[in-house]
């Protein structure tokens, strides 16, 4: 435990980067953790030429864990491309918080990637398999 | 604020029976946790651990008592029969029914309900037609209404719970009042909330529900393993327990109706063992309980259920209820007193089991279990299948504990410890 709730985990939980509502933005989606309801949402903007994050946020209630990973995923955006995106491991977002995620907790972890990938797709995304993972 | 530990404070649990000592027969406490701490098992309401005598009962059945039932013409058959039966009526003895026949056997209390949503609700409730249920109900008590009422185009109708989570009485008797010229058909309530551990006040609520020319179904899945339940004094229609959460395995539970209501409606599930005859054009029913069992049951389960009940019985239900009413007040007086606890449900023990849903200043419900967890200690964290509730009070979920026979004093402690470890991981 002293190890999932670290101090880096727990300032991104207090102080969460990136929080709030973009408005306008090109892309958003909400999605939520339906163990919990915990329900997060995500504005984008983009560059002009629509390729590349210029600026993210994110919004809604939830735990610390998937507080603080979705404050250490947008972190991670700016500047990258929409295919990079598209193309990000799951596994980056679980290395990310550089802590054990158990199986019981993998979902509240992964909800930020979910909505993300919901946002650059246009469309939910299912959970992805290290979601599922139960030992 | 220094607080003295519990055990200083109060003697030993009154009754006879000691949570500690009920510890050795159930085989779930000889592991350790993960983090080498003993297991302080705090989620009976979810589902129960089974003692030793309900385990070795099934293996014994499986063993040497195994056949189907109700066909062979041989030594085995009758045998596993007379077991089978024998849970039957211990369950009907369990419950105070007046007759082993009014007991269905299903897999559990969702569905006893939907037993009675599709055989006596689609028999009975039609276009315009009124069901009422409450906002207090475990989903297993709301959607199959919700169902029933979509397909038949009926009206569903909920009662409101105060701030203390205690039915809305006066919304109650409005809600049972003819509404354009439409008495309700039915009302579906429970006698023990899951959610926030309300007792729900059930013989008013009956005498109420039938004054207004309604039937009165019970969710008991919450009720049976925790305190006496008798279906007459509680003078309801229908009532739905499950045996998981009592003790007994999973995959059974049963459906008790009064004896004209389940002679009048329609099977629920049809097959073998529900019919007297079948022929090319049609069939008819076996008689009741039978009438509804279609298929080969959940033999062995029923008399796992079975043992439960004699467990059970053998602590008494009285003193079941005692005990856990005893740990429930020591429990909401420690945990009242940390800054940052918010407790919901009623403070009255009398209508309150024991089951205690808090919330936590500044820490989300799904981060409290995952601590308490590596301090041993088992709790739930979520929406406890009653996403309703969650919306009255405006919150995510909630953390719950719930206590059953095997816990005690030093329980309490771990909780209440457990408490003060995620504050200080937290810094609130």
């Amino acid at each position: 435990m002293d190890n999932l709730y670290r101090d880096f985990i727990l300032e991104h939980y207090r102080s969460p980067h990136n929080k709030g509502v973009l408005d306008p933005a090109d892309l958003q989606f909400a999605d939520s953790n339906p163990t919990c309801g915990d329900e997060m949402s995500m504005t984008l903007r983009l560059d002009a030429a629509k390729e590349r994050i210029d600026d993210v946020a994110f919004d809604g209630r939830g735990c610390a864990i998937s507080q603080a990973s979705a404050s250490i995923l947008t972190d991670e955006l700016r500047g990258m491309t929409l295919d990079q995106v598209k193309a990000m491991d799951p596994k980056e977002v679980l290395d990310a918080l550089e802590v054990p995620i158990g199986p019981a907790r993998l979902k509240c972890a992964l909800l930020s990637y979910k909505v993300l990938e919901g946002a650059v797709l246009g469309a939910e995304v299912a959970w992805p398999e290290e979601a599922e993972a139960v030992g | 604020m220094a607080v003295q530990p519990l055990q200083e404070r109060s003697t030993a649990i009154p009754g006879a029976f000691s949570g500690t000592a009920l510890r050795a027969d159930f085989p779930a406490f000889e592991t350790p946790t993960r983090s080498g701490k003993r297991l302080v098992f705090l989620d009976a309401a979810a589902s129960a651990p089974k003692p030793r005598s309900v385990i070795d009962a099934m293996a014994d059945a499986y063993a040497h008592h195994y056949a189907n039932v109700h066909r062979g013409i041989y030594e085995l058959s009758e045998d596993a029969t007379n077991r089978f039966e024998g849970a039957r009526r211990k369950v009907a003895a369990f419950i105070g029914a007046p007759s082993e026949r009014e007991i269905v056997f299903v897999r559990n209390a969702t569905e006893a309900i939907n037993l009675v949503r599709y055989s006596w609700g689609r028999a009975n409730i039609g276009e315009g037609d009124r069901v009422i249920t409450t906002q207090l109900e475990h989903h297993s008590n709301i959607v199959p209404w919700q169902q029933l009422c979509a397909e038949a185009g009926a009206t569903l109708e909920y009662v409101g719970i105060t701030d203390d989570g205690r039915l809305e009485m006066d919304d109650l008797r409005i809600k049972l009042q003819p509404s354009a010229g439409r008495k309700p058909r039915l009302l579906a309530v429970a006698l023990v909330s899951n959610a926030l551990g309300t007792i729900n006040p059930i013989a008013e609520i009956a005498r109420l529900a039938h004054e207004a020319g309604a039937l009165l179904l019970v969710d008991a899945a919450q009720a049976a393993p925790h305190m006496p339940v008798d279906v007459a004094q509680l003078d309801c229609d229908f009532l739905a327990i499950s045996g998981h959460k009592m003790l007994g395995p999973s995959g059974i539970g049963a459906l008790w109706a009064r004896r004209e209501l389940l002679e009048a409606m329609p099977p629920f599930l049809t097959g073998g063992s529900m019919i007297i005859r079948v022929t090319l054009e049609g069939a008819e029913w076996n008689e009741v309980p039978h009438k509804f069992e279609a298929g080969t049951p959940a033999i062995v389960e029923a008399i796992g259920m079975g043992a439960a009940i004699d467990y059970l019985n053998a602590l008494g239900m009285d003193r079941v209820r005692e005990h856990e009413r005893f740990l429930f007040e020591r429990a909401w007086d420690a945990l009242s007193e940390i800054p940052g606890v918010r407790l919901l449900g009623p403070a009255d023990p009398e209508i309150h089991a024991g089951v205690i849903s808090m919330l936590l200043e500044g820490v989300h419900p799904h981060d409290v279990a995952t601590i308490f967890d590596h301090e041993g200690v088992a709790v739930r964290a979520g929406h406890h299948c009653a996403q309703p509730v969650m919306l009255r009070y405006d919150i995510p979920a909630t953390t719950r504990a719930s206590f059953y026979v095997y816990n005690d004093l030093d329980d309490v402690q771990a909780l209440t410890d457990a408490v003060r470890s995620v504050q200080q991981v937290f810094g609130v």
